[in-house]
């Protein structure tokens, strides 16, 4: 620190901006301090290299080979597997799957935004039903697989609790595609109505109280609070919610993997492409379809962000 | 100077770095497993990787490692029991750390075996004792061994079927067809379970190849023409499978199926029929031991299909197992293979086929003796080619998917008919095997 009179002392040096960067102690120090963050960030920046980047390059690579997982010789085949995917049309069919969980990924925004209203105000036994909407996030989605596919069994949970208010439908659950659809989104929903729902109260919870305070004053209702200022003011958490949901619903795979295995009609993009890659030995063709649905995913997001910018929100 | 272009360029790199090292390694190939000729000579210690975590558990794998320590004291043998077998060895495989002695993966395609796999000897002087030794031969040479061999067939409940009044075996698909009828209308039994969600029962369906038409070329056959041609194998049974579950003979709801669940059913008489294999009988005897009904009502039956009036029945392997290329102790793990396969009495301990040709048939094969059933061997010199028809095709005939299409063309969860099912199938298939050049 003392000699910062240093530098005035001499004629500046076109980049004088550097400073105190001349002398040689502080140089070390300033060195140290550049190289400290980096430091801290190996241990981070190696696990997201060698689990996330890394094997993100080698299925890119493996998209242009003929590889069958397990074969020790692979060799090169250009774009054909990139070919064979767009000129076979069934194979982009079971994205009519998706629209299933996209109509329950709107119910479920929907229902995530009513509850975390209503929590947000003062409600008895709302840290319980914070709770409550909360922890079907937090249980493993195979464990959440198992459980409900005893909840569809026939006889199973959901026909008894049908049976007590005396509806008998012997109905089976997962036996038609559209029924077999409908309750796995529904499952979906169940599961991931936590994650919107907290997202949503912290937004919610951020506004400062006192534009709630004023809006009382000023004589405004509880609807016209959230059209004034909830709405406005989780904007931005809304936005990403949907991004979230639409590439959710895009590569569902966990639930219907585990309660169906893609039978009737439940097979989603995902589960045909581990079909590919571990049933018919095609990692090569099954790598192409996973890029070509990450590419899928980056342009609906792209698309999205295009029609709804995240613009700044000010409330006050 | 961007810096983001400067990281996000070298994270790229480091990336790709990073890639590059977990490429696949070289391979050596044409190594041989010899066997010891003192065993007590033999040392080293082995490890075992096995699909069998039940025996490991209950300390089974352990006595006989103990057993065999009695003639082979220099060997330490240790086993790796793993409960996704397919999945987690397939990728262990992608380096040289795979045991030294494993069952041969359904995915390794036949010509790879040289590279994995050390020879066990040549084809011309193991096929004399051994069974199935076809199913690993590459030019000529061994490369795995099954220590049991199996026999497909429908396990049946005897009591359910002698009160709808049947006690003969059917001996064609449409008085099977009318059985089941008589035990849905005489019993309270489900006359058949597909064990559908869990997926490979359904899969077994396959085994049916041969049992039609007496033909040991019956796999040389579906490499050569289609499977789902009329009076082919393949669409009996898959006509059959269709026919049961189109007249309301199978369970109500497919979709919800539990495999372990359905083993005390058949024993108590809940289940009348389940088409699975000879070595799931001892699971259901066990199961009949637990549920405390009688074990011998769990019966076994052959394909109804007769040719000169008699049933056939395929024999076919198990899991092989193979001597790690890679391994440090192949005469050891060799040693292990031979006593395991000769001299353990696994295949008796499991009721099942000796992989001896000399040895006699397993008590529950004994009806099938006295009712004049013949077993035969398929030749699998095609076996790989059917495979590959198979993976390329996307049919997937030694998987659940198509299976699981026609039990819901069936029940009507799907749109279409049986015929143009099939037809769509075997066009497929011939599409594939003509584009593979065959």
């Amino acid at each position: 620190m003392a000699d910062t009179t240093a530098p005035a002392a001499r004629p500046a040096p076109p980049d004088a901006s550097a400073g105190p960067a001349a002398a040689p102690a502080p140089s070390g120090a300033r060195r140290w301090r550049r190289v400290t963050p980096w430091l801290f960030l190996i241990a981070p920046l190696a696990l997201l290299l060698t689990f996330t980047y890394a094997p993100l390059a080698n299925m890119v690579a493996y998209s242009f080979t003929d590889w069958d997982g397990v074969s020790p010789e692979l060799s090169w085949t250009g774009t054909e597997n990139y070919t064979e995917l767009f000129t076979r049309p069934e194979l982009f069919e079971v994205f009519f799957v998706s629209g299933y969980y996209l109509v329950a990924s709107v119910v479920q925004i929907a229902a995530a935004l009513y509850f975390a209203t209503i929590l947000s105000f003062d409600v008895r036994f709302r840290n319980f039903f914070k709770g409550v909407l909360f922890f079907p996030y937090l249980i493993n989605g195979v464990a959440i697989g198992f459980v409900f596919l005893y909840f569809f069994q026939d006889g199973g949970t959901l026909d008894s609790v049908l049976g007590l208010f005396g509806v008998d439908t012997g109905h089976a659950w997962l036996g038609t595609p559209f029924s077999a659809n409908t309750s796995l989104a529904g499952v979906s929903v169940w599961r991931h109505l936590g994650l919107n729902f907290v997202l949503f109260l912290g937004a919610i919870q951020s506004i400062p109280g006192e534009l709630y305070e004023a809006a009382e004053i000023d004589g405004a209702t509880r609807r016209q609070q959230f059209r004034y200022i909830i709405a406005p003011g989780i904007r931005p958490i809304l936005g990403l919610s949907v991004i979230l949901s639409v590439s959710g619903s895009l590569s569902v795979f966990e639930i219907p993997y585990i309660m169906t295995g893609g039978a009737t009609g439940t097979e989603t993009f995902v589960i045909q492409t581990v079909k590919l890659a571990f049933q018919f030995n095609k990692t090569g063709l099954a790598s192409a379809a996973a890029v070509v649905l990450l590419l899928i995913v980056l342009a609906v997001t792209w698309v999205q962000r295009r029609i709804l910018p995240d613009d700044k929100v000010d409330l006050v | 100077m961007n810096r983001r272009t400067v990281l996000t360029g070298s994270i790229a790199a480091l990336a790709l770095l990073a890639s590059a090292c977990t490429g696949s390694g070289g391979s050596s190939r044409g190594a041989d497993a010899e066997a010891p000729d003192d065993p007590s000579e033999a040392q080293g210690s082995i490890t075992v990787l096995t699909h069998r975590t039940d025996l490991v558990q209950d300390g089974t794998m352990e006595a006989y490692a103990a057993e065999f320590n009695k003639t082979h004291p220099g060997v330490k043998v240790e086993f790796d029991a793993l409960t996704d077998y397919e999945g987690e060895v397939k990728i262990r495989m992608n380096t040289e750390n795979y045991g030294d002695v494993l069952m041969i993966p359904a995915v390794i395609e036949k010509k790879d075996y040289p590279k994995f796999f050390a020879s066990l000897g040549s084809r011309a002087e193991l096929s004399g004792k051994y069974r199935f030794t076809d199913y690993s031969t590459v030019d000529g040479k061994v490369y795995g061994q099954s220590p049991i061999g199996v026999v497909p067939g429908f396990l049946y409940n005897k009591k359910v079927w002698e009160r709808a009044g049947v006690t003969d075996w059917p001996t064609t698909p449409a008085r099977f067809l009318d059985d089941l009828k008589a035990v849905k209308s005489r019993t309270d039994a489900v006359p058949y379970y597909t064990n559908f969600k869990d997926m490979w029962p359904l899969t077994q369906w396959t085994n049916v190849n041969g049992s039609v038409s007496c033909d040991t070329g019956a796999t040389t056959k579906l490499a050569e023409g289609d499977p789902w041609a009329d009076g082919a194998d393949l669409r009996v049974a898959d006509t059959l499978l269709h026919d049961i579950v189109r007249g309301g003979l199978a369970e109500k709801d497919p979709t919800t199926t539990n495999w372990e669940a359905s083993k005390p059913k058949l024993a108590k008489g809940e289940i009348a029929t389940m088409w699975l294999g000879s070595w799931a009988v001892v699971q259901m005897r066990e199961a009949a031991k637990q549920a405390g009904t009688d074990p011998d009502d769990i019966g076994f039956m052959p394909f109804p299909a007769q040719q000169d009036g008699a049933f056939c029945a395929v024999t076919s392997p198990d899991y092989q197992q193979a001597v790690n290329v890679h391994s440090d102790h192949k005469a050891a793990a060799r040693a292990w293979i031979d006593w395991f396969t000769d001299e353990s009495g696994y295949a008796q301990a499991n009721l099942a086929l000796s992989p001896l040709k000399d040895d006699p048939l397993p008590e529950i094969l004994r009806p099938y003796q006295d009712a004049g059933v013949e077993l035969i061997d398929l030749d699998d010199t095609k076996g790989a080619e059917v495979k590959s028809i198979d993976n390329s095709s996307e049919v997937g005939i030694y998987k659940p998917d198509y299976r699981q299409d026609l039990v819901d063309l069936a029940r009507g969860a799907r749109k279409g008919g049986l015929d143009d099912f099939l037809g769509d199938l075997g066009a497929r298939w011939a599409e594939a095997r003509t584009s593979l050049g065959s």
